[in-house]
């Protein structure tokens, strides 16, 4: 084995002679290994699942699966890009026996690239410091319990380290009838943070949009394909 | 005695020991300050850029690291500032690892890599000015980019939230730069292109190709769903293959030899290790979707691809410690090679670590817990921090003309870092495993989990405020180094603890002082 110095003395003959002393071929492989994994992590899987479109779900195709978020919907899921939800909670169900994803009650099968195609950007996540948000419409479907507890939550879930989404929420006076949207229920809520008499607490537009978001979280449909077993 | 104004030419590198000091003759001293004065200007060309990156890069450190202390105190105590939306955990989480990643990593990365290229290939660094220029374009971009995911504008795209008006600004700093290193590089004077050079010209061409085909195809094609994820981790996992590792790999290959005073121990392995890693390192981002809704085939790839690193791992891990071998002793003295030694040893941990993590029976453990972010930091923190801070030990006195100014310093420095950072692995990952054996285990309550993992995450927060103070300090240091406080520098450092200037702390020793090796030295 010959010395290889830091800018040192002179290098061995095969050293001098090596192709490594040029940038051609440096350049240039390291630019081929570089597309090859271009071409396969992201040029395949585009070419083998890109072009999927919804399953109709009714007979004679009257309603389709999934369906992309529209209106308050999509304002939901951009409240929950912006506040990073994603950094503690996933959306993806692994198969059995990989995991105790569907055993936890989360899923009743495993996701697959279908109910992920309006998804933009995905939001897969790679966090369970909180449980997973695949099926948590289906899950969880009250919107009064999504308010209290994005409001407080150890109120609803009590030892939860999920941080308050209080900023969502605006302190408002009543005035004539309270609010139907106002929240209800402040048990487990500290007394500061609870509404002074005369006042109620209303979700912004933000939070409705959020928690109609999180309902509408449901991937609970039958997809034939979703049996294949490999993780 | 070449911790000195550096490589001392066709001589090579001389050595710290006493035996090289002794048996020196006045022909090679002088061949030695020829050479030694060549570097020197080579080095002033970069002055102006590479500083002006380094003191960048600290800046964002310590953003960087406010931020992650905020982040780890608000998961054991999540009523700690949750008043305001910009400081929710959703949204001061990834201005942490934009701001560490593209503020302190990756403007660290540059400054070393600028450096290297311009001693390396004897050129005097390409269009500085434009360069230093570009860092200003960079910190702009970055600071609006931090700010945007601070008010809401975050992307939620892990490694990728910077919002769409804060990445361009970033790509064309760093084409600039590329654009100098390879310019740098066709002008070289030096006919062998040494092994660093290698993973420079390869990061440098890698990365902005990689960060703009990533932004371009994340945010501006008609493309949603799953194919977005393996983009995402195609890049995330690139971002850390294919450019920190090889420009922290680089540091690594030029220091250990230059301040041990010893060639590398193996050409060929040298070449293997470098291929092998081109080879392998960018088909590894699917491992982080292993059990996801995404083509087996593509997990498989990546795991095979995962497992393979162990080639180029050992093959820099084998030929790093060769040439440390009966040299171990310079560590009490040079605080360079104990943070790159350190370094060194922490990339291979992580990089054998990441192997066995893409096994899918240790991944069904691990994936989804903070066992992972353990992993992450004994990569970002342990190997390419750490390596950037040696390096800057090294280069700084040599643009600046001053010497650190205290030994002392430099030693807290070290040991609030290194003990942070083995603090803070080690806690994520017995917490993160014992989380993922938890989430595997239907029968137990997810809210067990969330309490069984806080005393670990408590844990985290003293790791990090451990090194925010090692950060601190060596902010310091750099701050009285720019402004003229240390002595000036006039030939090879030793430290020296005996010094009898004890308020100095340490002493600088002539390359002809036979006393400079003598000393029992610790840093």
């Amino acid at each position: 084995m010959s010395d290889h110095h830091a800018n040192g003395s002179a290098p061995a003959t095969s050293e001098r002679l090596s192709l490594m002393n040029y940038a051609p071929p440096i350049v240039l492989g390291v630019a081929l290994t570089f597309l090859s994994s271009w071409l396969g992590l992201v040029l395949a899987p585009l070419v083998q699942i890109g072009d999927q479109g919804p399953i109709p779900t009714l007979e004679g195709g009257l309603d389709q699966y999934p369906n992309p978020s529209v209106g308050r919907l999509e304002l939901g899921r951009q409240v929950y890009i912006e506040n990073g939800c994603l950094y503690c909670h996933s959306q993806q169900i692994r198969p059995e026996p990989f995991g105790a994803d569907i055993a936890r009650g989360w899923g009743p099968r495993r996701t697959t690239p279908t109910d992920y195609i309006y998804d933009k950007p995905h939001l897969l996540g790679t966090s369970r410091t909180g449980p997973d948000l695949t099926n948590i419409g289906a899950r969880q479907p009250s919107a009064e319990w999504h308010h209290r507890h994005l409001y407080w939550p150890p109120s609803t879930s009590p030892g939860s380290i999920m941080p308050s989404f209080r900023f969502l929420y605006e302190t408002r006076k009543i005035v004539g009838e309270p609010s139907d949207r106002r929240i209800v229920d402040f048990e487990g809520v500290p007394e500061h943070l609870q509404p002074p008499p005369g006042y109620q607490i209303v979700p912004s537009e933000k939070a409705t949009a959020l928690v109609a978001y999180l309902i509408s979280l449901d991937r609970t449909q039958d997809l034939p394909v979703a049996g294949a077993p490999t993780p | 005695m070449s911790l000195t104004v550096s490589p001392p030419g066709r001589s090579g590198p001389a050595p710290l020991s006493e035996r090289a000091a002794a048996s020196r003759t006045e022909f090679q001293d002088e061949q030695r300050l020829r050479a030694a004065r060549r570097t020197a200007a080579i080095d002033a060309s970069t002055r102006l850029p590479v500083l002006v990156y380094f003191a960048s890069a600290l800046f964002w450190l310590i953003m960087g690291s406010v931020l992650a202390i905020l982040a780890s105190i608000k998961l054991h105590a999540p009523w700690f500032f949750d008043e305001a939306s910009w400081l929710t955990f959703g949204r001061v989480r990834p201005a942490h690892l934009n701001t560490m990643a593209y503020g302190w990593a990756s403007m660290g990365s540059v400054a070393t890599a600028l450096w290297l290229t311009a001693r390396l290939t004897r050129a005097p660094l390409a269009y500085p000015r434009l360069v230093a220029g570009s860092a200003i374009l960079w910190n702009l971009g970055l600071l609006a980019g931090a700010i945007g995911i601070l008010t809401g504008s975050s992307t939620s795209v892990e490694w990728l939230e910077l919002p769409p008006w804060s990445a361009p600004p970033i790509a064309a700093a760093f084409v600039i730069v590329s654009v100098s290193a390879f310019v740098t590089f066709a002008r070289r004077t030096e006919k062998h292109v040494y092994v660093s050079l290698w993973y420079i010209l390869a990061a440098v061409l890698w990365f902005p190709w990689l960060y703009t085909a990533a932004n371009l195809m994340m945010f501006s094609q008609p493309v949603s769903g799953v194919p977005l994820a393996t983009l995402n981790w195609w890049y995330a996992h690139n971002a850390l293959g294919l450019w920190f590792t090889p420009v922290g790999l680089a540091a690594a290959y030029y220091l250990i030899p230059k301040v041990i005073g010893r060639p590398i121990y193996s050409y060929a392995l040298s070449v293997i290790g470098f291929w092998s890693l081109a080879l392998f390192y960018n088909w590894n981002g699917g491992h982080h979707l292993i059990g996801g809704p995404v083509p087996a085939w593509l997990v498989t790839v990546s795991i095979v691809a995962s497992v393979s690193m162990i080639i180029p791992v050992i093959a820099v891990a084998i030929n790093h410690h060769m040439t440390m071998t009966s040299h171990f002793s310079v560590l009490k003295r040079s605080p360079t090679l104990r943070f790159v030694v350190f370094a060194a040893v922490a990339y291979t941990l992580t990089s054998l670590q990441g192997s066995m993590e893409a096994l899918r029976e240790v991944n069904r453990i691990t994936h989804f817990t903070h066992y992972t972010i353990g992993h992450a930091h004994l990569g970002l923190y342990g190997f390419v921090t750490m390596m950037l801070f040696g390096t800057m030990y090294y280069a700084v006195p040599r643009l600046t003309g001053r010497e650190w100014a205290s030994a002392t310093a430099a030693r807290l420095h070290f040991w609030t870092c290194a003990l942070g950072v083995v603090l803070y692995v080690g806690a994520l990952s017995i917490g993160g495993w014992i989380q993922g054996m938890m989430l595997n285990d239907a029968e137990t309550p997810f809210m067990k989990i969330v309490e069984t993992t806080i005393p670990y995450l408590q844990a985290r927060s003293v790791a990090g405020g451990l090194m925010t103070t090692g950060h601190v300090i060596f902010l310091g240091l750099f701050i009285m180094n720019l402004t003229g406080f240390g002595p000036r520098r006039q030939g090879p450092l030793t430290w020296d603890e005996r010094a009898d200037s004890a308020h100095r702390g340490h002493q600088l020793t002539r390359p002809s002082s036979s006393s400079m090796s003598l000393k029992e030295t610790r840093v």
